[in-house]
């Protein structure tokens, strides 16, 4: 890992260089979805510049998403590498036929004769005041598709390897990129730290990093988080231990199915507690199910129930008020886990 | 250039849009009745074989017979090339992927859970996998796989063309419109072939479809032809108008043929009046074809038929079981 430091880009403007980059490197690369043409160059401008330098394989259309998977697993069986941008994550509702009852099956139904290598990106959350239908983490219904992958994106990935990653997988992928996400810096550890923290990161094209505060000694809890909530995570992880002299250790998971939990089970190993961090609303979501496999594979070494910190299971209301009370933030998460605390067996 | 469409073609991909120039064809001539009657002969005694098997317990789960509707199949697909062309068909698929692959075995022992099975015994009777041959059980959603799969054939630029077939009932899905319009818009070498037997499962089609059927394709600009015809002849006549406009302009294509279904929606759900049923049988695309046929030659292409499809059956049974039965 270098030690000079990189200049800052946005995430945004990292994962449109991979884009970029996945368009020289494949002819059968093509962008397919709502209002990708340059001057604009998508809504969140992650594809700007692609229909300037391939106005062939950039493909804009009519706002038809019950299509557009399906049209995209159609290119990607005869060959094709077809990324499809849904604009709002939300949106993605309208394709989930094309996704559990086509995408998902054809490699397996067909017995292994074809493959759908095709990567929906779409971004997803909050924080922006879009209001109820245009701010929501839909990430849990895809969870629970079999035969996909799901990634998520976070500024601390390193986003152009992640975006290459998905383009070159020969499964189907859908890319949750965090709208919040998009405008701020990307940041990755130098030197196995980051923002004063220690980081283990794991090999593969879907990392997990490991965060730590005290160099992987003991800690008061682990914190699983991805996509939006991972700078809370840090953030809570910071306060925890200036203001409560508590250290946690942040797991950011990339990629949600499969899951993979072996970094969370081994930060488990070492604080005895777990919180799950998810924009999404709580019931049946992401946070749900590690909670499961947590259990059943670590019980003995929990000292508590695990926690899950989520949105409610209510809508995502406009007011900026509103919007931030619904949402689950720092705070939820510091008081999680100063919660556990006063559990048995803790360490402080 | 076409420049059908809205907006100016200087904002347009080019490379989509675009004119990719027309491979040198000429529509396939009528194949003699003979053989016609051969391969819709062979699909209907196939249907027939497995409502048997169904009716002996011989198959597990179900199966959506096209008894009635052959010549569909047999009329459409003789135009296509299997090397370069594909055909994606939905759950009364069987004619379909006999008329296009030929391959008997495979499809029984997949309907009987064989590992023989062109789909390894994992898909069944609606999800069938063979080269440029794939069906899908979801109604609607097999015309955006297939405008993509054009769309790929349009980029590979060797002049294929990829067809899919649908019922009256699937036109109730919206995302057969938003592809009429991308198809249209993008100028896909997409033919679509609606068989309207007249019933979605039960329900007739005057409960179900307003308006006329090529006129809907018509609001996108898509050309379009409606037949009502079960004889072989004149469905493969208007199937290669079909093939020949897609080839010569690279632009899509819909084909209506009014039919009949002679079965039930899969085994044995059928609440038709049992007299308008009979009524049909004068038009059964077999008596068609077998009216015009010197009957002795009619028993020897039948005979020779049946010998292969006993046999089929035999090897099918002898195929190792997919799965723990084994």
């Amino acid at each position: 890992m270098g030690t000079e430091a990189a200049p800052v880009r946005r995430c945004v403007e990292v994962i449109n260089a991979a884009l970029h980059d996945a368009f020289e490197r494949h002819e059968g690369v093509h962008l397919i979805g709502e209002d990708l043409l340059d001057p604009y160059g998508g809504a969140f401008q992650a594809s700007k510049g692609l229909s300037t330098r391939w106005p062939d394989r950039v493909i804009t259309t009519p706002i038809s998403e019950a299509s557009l998977v399906g049209i995209a697993a159609g290119m990607a069986i005869r060959g094709l590498r077809p990324i499809v941008e849904i604009m709002f994550g939300d949106f993605i509702a309208l394709s989930l036929d094309q996704v559990v009852n086509g995408v998902s099956k054809f490699r397996e139904m067909y017995d292994d004769q074809v493959t759908v290598p095709l990567v929906v990106r779409t971004p997803m959350g909050g924080r922006r005041g879009y209001g109820p239908t245009h701010s929501q983490s839909l990430e849990k219904m895809l969870v629970g598709v079999p035969n996909i992958r799901v990634v998520a994106t976070s500024e601390i990935h390193d986003l152009h390897a992640l975006v290459s990653a998905c383009v070159d997988d020969d499964e189907p992928v859908f890319l949750i990129e965090n709208k919040v996400m998009y405008g701020r810096p990307m940041r990755r550890p130098a030197g196995g730290r980051l923002d004063g923290f220690a980081v283990r990161e794991t090999a593969g094209p879907y990392p997990a990093l490991t965060l730590s505060g005290n160099d992987f000694g003991p800690a008061e809890a682990t914190i699983v988080a991805y996509g939006g909530m991972v700078p809370l995570a840090m953030e809570a992880a910071t306060r925890l231990i200036v203001e409560e002299e508590l250290f946690c250790e942040v797991v950011a998971l990339s990629s949600l199915l499969p899951m993979d939990l072996e970094p969370v089970l081994e930060s488990v190993r070492r604080s005895g507690a777990l919180i799950t961090a998810e924009e999404g609303t709580l019931t049946l979501g992401v946070g749900a199910e590690i909670a499961a496999r947590v259990q059943e594979a670590a019980f003995g070494e929990l000292r508590a129930p695990v926690r899950r910190v989520a949105a409610g299971d209510g809508i995502i209301p406009s007011a900026p008020g509103l919007e931030t009370d619904h949402l689950p933030g720092v705070d939820d998460l510091i008081g999680a886990v100063t919660t556990l605390a006063g559990a048995p067996g803790a360490v402080w | 250039m076409s420049l059908r469409g809205p907006g100016p073609a200087a904002i347009r991909p080019p490379g989509v849009v675009g004119y990719i120039p027309p491979v040198t064809w000429t529509p396939r001539p009528l194949p003699p009745v003979a053989d016609l009657h051969r391969r819709m002969y062979g699909i209907r005694r196939f249907e027939e074989t497995l409502l048997e098997m169904f009716s002996k317990g011989l198959l597990v789960g179900t199966t959506h017979t096209c008894i009635g509707q052959e010549a569909d199949a047999v009329g459409v697909i003789d135009h296509l090339d299997p090397a370069r062309d594909l055909v994606v068909s939905n759950h009364r698929c069987h004619g379909h992927f006999l008329a296009f692959t030929g391959d008997r075995l495979g499809l029984l022992a997949e309907v009987m859970g064989r590992t023989a099975g062109v789909s390894g015994g994992r898909g069944g009777s609606q999800h069938l996998c063979a080269p440029n041959f794939y069906t899908n059980g979801i109604q609607g959603s097999i015309v955006p796989l297939t405008t993509g799969m054009a769309l790929a054939q349009k980029r590979e630029g060797a002049g294929g063309i990829a067809t899919v077939f649908i019922g009256d009932g699937t036109l109730g899905q919206g995302v057969v419109y938003e592809c009429l319009n991308m198809a249209s818009l993008w100028e896909l070498p997409l033919l679509i072939v609606v068989e309207d037997n007249l019933y979605a499962q039960t329900t007739p089609r005057a409960l179900a479809v307003a308006g006329s059927v090529p006129a809907r394709a018509e609001a996108f600009g898509v050309a379009a032809e409606l037949i009502t015809t079960t004889d072989v002849r004149q469905i493969h006549a208007a199937a290669g108008r079909g093939v020949e406009h897609i080839r010569a302009t690279g632009a899509p294509y819909l084909l209506g043929i009014e039919t009949y279904r002679l079965a039930a929606h899969s085994k044995g759900d059928d609440t038709r009046d049992p007299a308008e049923i009979e009524g049909r049988r004068e038009q059964d695309p077999l008596a068609v074809t077998a009216s015009l046929l010197d009957p002795d030659e009619r028993t020897r292409i039948e005979s020779a038929c049946e010998e292969d499809l006993a046999r089929t059956v035999e090897l099918a049974h002898a195929a190792p079981v997919a799965g723990v039965a084994a």
